[in-house]
């Protein structure tokens, strides 16, 4: 605050009986920019820029021969790997069949999330009944679970699809109840002097408030069945695309694991933006709010 | 026509009254908030009710509209089957179109409730989200819900608390003008003297849980009485803390 900076070029002045820097050089002193703190401007096309920089290291250190092709394949071998895999019919047969057991499980937990949901977040017994046990099974990861399941049930879909319904039904539940119960009881007071019923106080008001709840369960949900997917297909598969990751590591098929990976990658991707559109849509009285 | 006090006919009030309470007693644990209170609401009536905070209001409305569910009480209330509640906040739920929000709890009411939206003057904004309107646009909204029901009894609890004073003082022009057009009984809550005298015919002082002072309030106020019923109420509702 102190120090002022000459306002004309220095030397002009005599810097002693220079008259006091009256209102001009204090406008300028003040119009000085800050120095931003924050992390700054927005960099175009952000998100790509990483993983680009990861593909081209990549592709340098497999053409130099840096990169062992038996630790990591080259780009252009993964590439022509799956070209090879879609061509004889194996890629499509497996992504088919792990697309599958991924919509069974996940419709099935979500079905299971959101009934339990309802009954827990609707009725005081409901609760009472339901809401201990679901947090108990929560604390307990749904793979620890697979030695009892496999017993129960085998080693066949069955088993698969209720372990992908079991990891996914515990993020609906979580969120549609804490959505339930989150409604804004001025909402029901609201409902009682309009004379909605309560069936009518249920679809007008309970279902789409906690609407948000749900959908925010239905992301963890997706990404809950994946995980699930990848373990369950490793465990006595014979088919899908983690027995043909399985299948690959047995003959040191580097380029063929990543072939797998980058689907798991991109099924992942897909299916979250997916549930991002129906959010997006869903909610568009939200978005108002200037989002 | 002098300032009277106490619960005597006005000659607004009908034969047959909107609102009848008899001694009526609520409790909120040990603590009573309302006790013996009175108050007879003729048909078409406009009552102000006005009181510090704690005075037992809000609960008085409350207990009119029937929300007053884990309140402890007796006493007799009277109150007609068509009955609407105009809160301090809109109370729009959010993920309803204004025009959903109007006919909320209603049968085949849309055309009715894009008459009541445009008599708030807000024709055109039916498919608007409510966040996308303003605070008194909002009000407006609540409003139009209240009014397409066609109520015999308005209940409106500080409805406009929460708005500028300039909205606010275009929103009792509105409200004169609904209540001209559609004759409802209306208690409203206030902790406005101004507000109070500006919009009702009568106006009451809540005080310990019963009515304290009663006033009404001539048609064609003239500014020098207008300070006079002022100067009383303000008396009265300082009482309270005394």
């Amino acid at each position: 605050m102190t120090i002022t900076a000459p306002a004309g070029p220095i030397g002009t002045e005599d810097p002693v009986h220079q008259p006091p820097p009256v209102p001009r050089p204090e406008g300028i002193t003040r119009t000085r920019r800050r120095r931003r703190l924050g992390p700054g401007r927005k960099i175009r096309g952000a998100g790509l820029l990483g993983p680009l920089i990861l593909l081209a290291a990549w592709t340098i250190g497999s053409a130099t021969g840096a990169l062992d092709p038996r630790v990591l394949s080259a780009p252009w071998t993964v590439f022509t790997t799956a070209g090879t895999l879609w061509d004889n019919g194996r890629l499509q047969e497996n992504l088919l069949t792990s697309t599958e057991r991924f919509a069974y499980g996940l419709v099935l937990g979500v079905v299971a999330g959101t009934v339990l949901a309802l009954i827990a977040g609707l009725s005081r017994w409901g609760e009472a009944l339901l809401d201990g046990p679901v947090q108990i099974k929560r604390s307990i990861p749904a793979l620890a679970l697979l030695p009892l399941l496999i017993l129960w049930l085998g080693i066949d879909e069955e088993m698969k699809v209720i372990t992908i319904a079991l990891g996914v039904f515990v993020p609906v539940y979580i969120h549609l109840h804490n959505g339930l119960r989150g409604i804004d009881s001025r909402y029901a007071e609201l409902a009682e002097t309009v004379g909605l019923g309560h069936a009518g106080f249920v679809r007008k008001v309970v279902l789409p408030g906690a609407l948000p709840g749900f959908l925010l369960g239905l992301r963890f949900a997706v990404t809950a069945a994946w995980l699930s997917l990848v373990v369950v297909e490793q465990i006595n598969a014979t088919s899908g695309i983690g027995y043909m990751m399985e299948l690959a590591r047995t003959y040191g098929q580097t380029d063929v694991i990543i072939v797998g990976l980058v689907l798991y990658g991109l099924l992942g991707l897909l299916s979250d933006g997916l549930v991002r559109l129906i959010q997006r849509r869903a909610l568009s009285w939200r978005r108002t709010l200037g989002s | 026509m002098a300032p009277h006090t106490g619960l005597v006919n006005t000659g607004l009030i009908d034969t047959e009254p909107a609102v009848r309470v008899r001694d009526l007693d609520r409790r909120f644990g040990e603590r009573s908030v309302l006790s013996g209170l009175n108050l007879t609401i003729g048909r078409g009536e406009f009552v102000a009710l006005l009181g510090q905070s704690g005075s037992g209001k809000s609960t008085l409305l409350r207990a009119l509209a029937g929300l007053d569910h884990d309140v402890t009480g007796e006493g007799g209330i009277e109150v007609p089957g068509k009955l609407s509640v105009v809160f301090q906040d809109a109370r729009l739920l959010p993920w309803l179109r204004v025009l959903d929000n109007v006919v909320l709890g209603l049968r085949d009411a849309r055309a009715h409730g894009t008459r009541a939206l445009a008599e708030v003057g807000l024709a055109g904004r039916e498919k608007a989200w409510p966040n996308e309107l303003s605070g008194g646009e909002q009000q407006r909204v609540a409003l139009a819900r209240s009014l397409v029901r066609e109520p015999e009894l308005l209940l409106a609890d500080e409805p406009f608390g929460a708005l500028d004073a300039l909205t606010r003082a275009k929103m009792h022009v509105l409200l004169r003008n609904l209540c001209e057009a559609h004759h409802p009984a209306v208690l409203l809550v206030t902790h406005d003297v101004d507000e109070a005298i500006t919009l009702a015919d009568r106006i009451l002082v809540l005080h310990k849980g019963h009515v304290a002072v009663e006033q009404t309030v001539d048609a064609d106020i003239t500014p020098a009485r207008r300070a006079e019923i002022r100067a009383r109420l303000l008396t009265a509702l300082d009482g309270d803390t005394a």
